[in-house]
């Protein structure tokens, strides 16, 4: 065989040149991009209907006794958005598509283990100090960044991997509100039914802080880094990869 | 389920295309889904198929339910008098001490009647556990007044496997819920005629009411004027106006 080859053919093996570079790489596999995508909307219906839910008894504010520094999801957001109270669409688009949410946030748990994608989310020892070196470079306080160690950065790692846990937290939390008595020892487990149900709107509360930040990164990251989330590859040569 | 770890330009190009013809599709899809869900025929003010999952989560939820599972109980200086929500089917006057209870058959023929003495004639129970509004709240009061279940054993000749739901209405019939066998026959469902041992006031349902830890409060109703045994589920206020008809703890 070897002796009908021409010369070109064989030569990348011998000196590599430039043009032999691959184009793009794989950054996200395809069943991460559409356990991605699908989550956006099912997130999204998952806490509007869930504010629904929380204005029939919007208790929750920071302050000290009568006095109130700062009330969650006030009258005027309601009005302005125009999401009139409406407690039993909210319980029964909550109550339906939480099983969607739940299925495909244990589908990439799942996903993300068997095809060791895990490697690349979890912090490693170091993820917490490099963590706050990426904060102070992203917030243009220091010049270098950490190295990172793969497809992420510490920082990007730390969050990634709160958030999916937190996902899995939103979802027993939710169970443990749903069924305080069928799934006592849940509801036990999180102090109680008022515990639990604070808890759940703190996670919530925690994503759309996380969506808001993770939108501004995507941003600041740019075009490949967004594109490579939708069709697999990252085009190589240059670029940032925050997100 | 492998994919090429690295493209040429051609390959990406071709990849990219395919990509955003897939995720374009997905995207239409997803929101044609959204609008069936939003637009499928109302089944008693919520979305047909809302309701058809609603109906799915009561069959999960009622076969694992256990008669012997207990909702927790409370110390008894952690209860307080309970907030009060709704006054339908209450807001007129009546006659206390002509107030009496009808139960009926599952045709509407009556079974008996019984007063609020021989209520209290059957075995006091009490139990101090978190009661659960479905707009969010919840209080740990306490409740005395006798197990439905003993009402139940009161007509056990007449009351067969045919027998599955039971109907409640206030005497004005302008409340009323359906409730599952299941849910009637636990030990801590009762019929409660006192709230920390005093008997309750007019606002929280004298002389008699439901009160459960199973169910939100919108199920547990106040100045019980009728008990149907029902061989299928009846109508339910808060069930009618776009709610679960199980709401079970």
């Amino acid at each position: 065989m070897t002796a009908i080859l021409e010369p070109h053919e064989a030569a990348p093996e011998l000196a590599p040149s430039p043009a032999d570079e691959p184009y793009a790489v794989l950054k996200h596999r395809r069943g991460t991009r559409w356990m991605h995508w699908i989550n956006f909307p099912l997130l999204t219906i998952m806490m509007w209907s869930g504010l629904r839910i929380y204005w029939a008894e919007d208790i929750y504010a920071f302050g000290i006794l009568d006095w109130e520094w700062f009330k969650f999801f006030p009258d005027w957001f309601n009005e302005k958005l125009g999401l009139e109270r409406k407690l039993a669409r909210g319980l029964a688009f909550h109550f339906s598509f939480a099983w969607l949410f739940a299925i495909n946030g244990i589908a990439f748990g799942i996903y993300t283990l068997v095809t060791g994608e895990w490697r690349e989310l979890v912090p490693d020892r170091r993820a917490l100090k490099d963590s706050f070196g990426v904060l102070l470079h992203d917030l243009h306080l220091r010049k270098e960044a950490p190295a990172h160690r793969g497809r992420y950065n510490a920082a990007q790692r730390m969050t990634y991997s709160l958030i999916i846990l937190l996902g899995g937290l939103a979802l027993l939390t939710g169970f443990a509100i749903f069924k305080p008595t069928q799934l006592g020892f849940l509801t036990a487990m999180f102090g109680g039914y008022t515990m639990a149900r604070r808890i759940h709107f703190a996670v919530t509360i925690i994503f759309m802080l996380f969506f808001v930040v993770h939108l501004l990164q995507v941003a600041r990251a740019g075009g490949r880094n967004f594109l490579s989330m939708i069709t697999g590859y990252e085009v190589v040569g240059g670029g940032a990869d925050r997100g | 389920m492998a994919e090429r770890r690295d493209l040429s330009r051609d390959q990406y190009r071709r990849r990219s295309r395919r990509s955003f013809l897939t995720g374009g599709a997905a995207v239409a899809a997803g929101f044609m889904g959204w609008r069936g869900v939003q637009g499928s025929p109302a089944d008693r003010r919520i979305p047909g198929v809302l309701r058809d999952v609603h109906g799915i989560n009561e069959s999960i939820w009622s076969s694992l339910f256990r008669e012997d599972h207990l909702a927790k109980e409370f110390a008894r200086e952690d209860a307080s008098i309970l907030r009060i929500n709704g006054r339908i089917g209450i807001d007129n006057e009546i006659d206390l001490d002509r107030w009496q209870v009808t139960v009926q058959g599952p045709d509407g023929e009556e079974w008996g009647t019984h007063t609020l003495a021989d209520i209290r004639a059957l075995p006091r129970h009490e139990m101090t556990i978190e009661h659960k509004c479905i707009e969010g709240w919840a209080q740990v009061t306490n409740w005395g007044g006798a197990r439905f279940s003993d009402v139940i054993d009161l007509y056990a000749d007449r009351i067969g496997d045919d027998i599955t739901d039971v109907g409640m209405e206030t005497p004005d019939r302008r409340y009323y819920v359906s409730m599952d066998m299941a849910t009637m026959r636990h030990p801590q469902t009762l019929l409660a005629y006192d709230m920390l041992d005093q008997p309750l006031d007019d606002a929280h349902g004298a002389p008699l009411r439901l009160a459960t830890p199973l169910k939100y409060g919108i199920k547990q109703l106040k100045r019980i004027g009728v008990i149907q045994f029902r061989r299928e589920p009846g109508r339910d206020y808060w069930g009618d106006r776009g709610y679960d008809d199980y709401v079970g703890l």
